[in-house]
């Protein structure tokens, strides 16, 4: 007897929106678990990579977003090296945070977004990454005022920090990327979900 | 050889002594490293974990700057390398992609350009026989574990050496006369910027690498990509107080200590920038 699991309408709908952002096609993964042997970050993690693919194929979007995994990636890729089927893994989860966002999810662990967003908050503001007002300002944004507190002196001392943001006369150009992304962006999303809708029978 | 060189932030900051040393070594060896004016920050890893498609823009403008310089960028971060290397693979080898990253960034994407780490320039370009003739203070009886972290060779089609096993580092520092250790988490994750949100994981990260180099024997580790040296080299004291286990194991950049062997004063490749102090080993091992 022949068993199989029928994913239609709008169970792959999910997956569908994640192929047209990724170009990933995650009916490819059968699950072999390569991705989480070799995941460093696992023993912090509720899922790991594999369970995350699973929750995708079965579109089950409620429960991928409440999932930290994602957000736990360290974006170290060892995942997309060693799948045997050439599923890029760690790019899934970039686009599984980028859709958490543009949907507007409430994400299960705040800090590592934090620091996303004050990273790249500093990046666009000076054009290159200025560390001490990045750390302030992830410390006020965090709630975690002491954070690595006693580091910054001792590399203050060592030199290591610059007192002043470094510019570039490029910041405007770079920041134009950053404009026209979050617009192409949103775009995507509008235009995946109405081809995942049609594609699903509706 | 002149190569356009892309320092990225970390290197003007944090790894001042990654781009010192690297200077030094290369004006030593005569590479030319011209420095690409007006570069902005790569946007790291967070860059692509907010949207992939950003990265690539970014990247690409990046790529552009080299321009009336050479062809060649050189790189010395793994962070910038990844994100420059990526965007530029994938827009030499897919037409589509090529379309939407220039209509992005508003740039033309060079096909000639190539994104070039410095252990790569320092292997496949200047060669290690030529490397030898300079060496003349060898690195003698100094074991050295090799850390290559995450982002120099994953994925594949950006690696310059075998992706599971790179060999390159182990190749040029044995060339300045170093013993080498074979060690498990060579290519293991630092935890990278989760440092800073999710510290405790780095620690955990970072205490497994320094137990697997320093059960190897190793007496320093080498470093390739600021992230990697910062997360080795100071989070020890965390490790310390919060894991009760202290290493006390340097953690350097390759560049400080080719530049050494080539005959280099500790000072002029800032040795003494790490948190876990590498002077009295290398005093040990007259070096220094």
């Amino acid at each position: 007897m022949k068993y199989q699991i029928r994913l239609s309408g709008d169970e792959i709908r999910l997956m569908q929106e994640v192929k047209a952002r990724s170009g990933v096609d995650l009916a490819k993964c059968y699950q072999c678990g390569e991705c989480t042997a070799g995941c460093p970050m696992t023993p912090e993690m509720d899922a790991g990579p594999t369970k995350t693919l699973r929750l995708i194929q079965l579109g089950m979007e409620e429960a991928l977003f409440d999932l930290n995994t994602p957000w736990l990636c360290a974006s170290c890729e060892t995942c997309t090296a060693r799948c045997p089927n050439d599923i890029d893994v760690a790019l899934v989860m970039d686009v599984v945070r980028q859709m958490a966002r543009l949907k507007g999810k409430k994400i299960p662990v705040k800090k590592p977004r934090v620091f996303q967003d004050v990273f790249l908050k500093s990046v666009e503001n000076n054009g290159r990454l200025y560390e001490p007002g990045m750390i302030a300002f992830y410390n006020l944004r965090s709630g975690d005022l002491f954070h690595d507190v006693g580091l910054g002196p001792k590399m203050l001392f060592k030199g290591k920090l610059p007192l002043l943001p470094h510019t570039s006369k490029n910041r405007e150009k770079l920041r134009e990327i950053f404009r026209k992304a979050e617009a192409l962006e949103k775009e995507a999303g509008k235009k995946a979900s109405q081809e995942a809708h049609d594609e699903s029978g509706h | 050889m002149t190569y356009a060189y892309y320092p990225g932030c970390s290197l003007k900051g944090t790894a001042i002594d990654y781009h010192t040393s690297a200077m030094v070594l290369a004006e030593r060896l005569g590479i030319e490293l011209t420095e690409m004016e007006d570069w902005v920050c790569c946007g790291a890893s967070p860059i692509h974990q907010r949207n992939p498609a950003l990265a690539s823009g970014v990247a690409n403008l990046l790529l552009s700057l080299s321009k009336g310089i050479s062809k060649d960028v050189a790189v010395l971060c793994a962070a910038c390398y990844h994100n420059m290397k990526k965007a530029e693979v994938e827009m030499r080898e897919d037409g589509k992609k090529r379309k939407e990253v220039e209509e992005l960034s508003g740039i033309p994407f060079n096909p000639e350009v190539r994104t070039r780490h410095f252990l790569e320039i320092l292997d496949k370009d200047y060669g290690l026989n030529s490397l030898k003739e300079k060496v003349v203070k060898p690195l003698s009886e100094l074991r050295v574990a090799c850390y290559y972290g995450c982002l120099l060779s994953r994925p594949a089609e950006i690696a310059f050496d075998d992706p599971e096993q790179p060999m390159i580092m182990e190749r040029i520092l044995e060339a300045a006369g170093a013993e080498t250790v074979s060690w498990s988490h060579r290519l293991e994750c630092c935890g990278a910027s989760h440092a800073v949100p999710l510290t405790d994981a780095v620690l955990r990260l970072v205490n497994d690498v320094l137990a697997s180099a320093r059960d190897a024997g190793a007496e320093i580790i080498a470093c390739a990509c600021p992230l990697c040296q910062a997360n080795l080299d100071m989070r020890q004291e965390g490790i310390r107080a919060k894991l009760g286990v202290a290493h006390n194991l340097p953690a350097v950049y390759f560049t400080q200590l080719l530049g050494i062997a080539c005959g280099a004063t500790g000072k002029q490749v800032m040795i003494n920038k790490g948190m876990v102090d590498a002077v009295p080993l290398l005093r040990a091992k007259n070096l220094l």
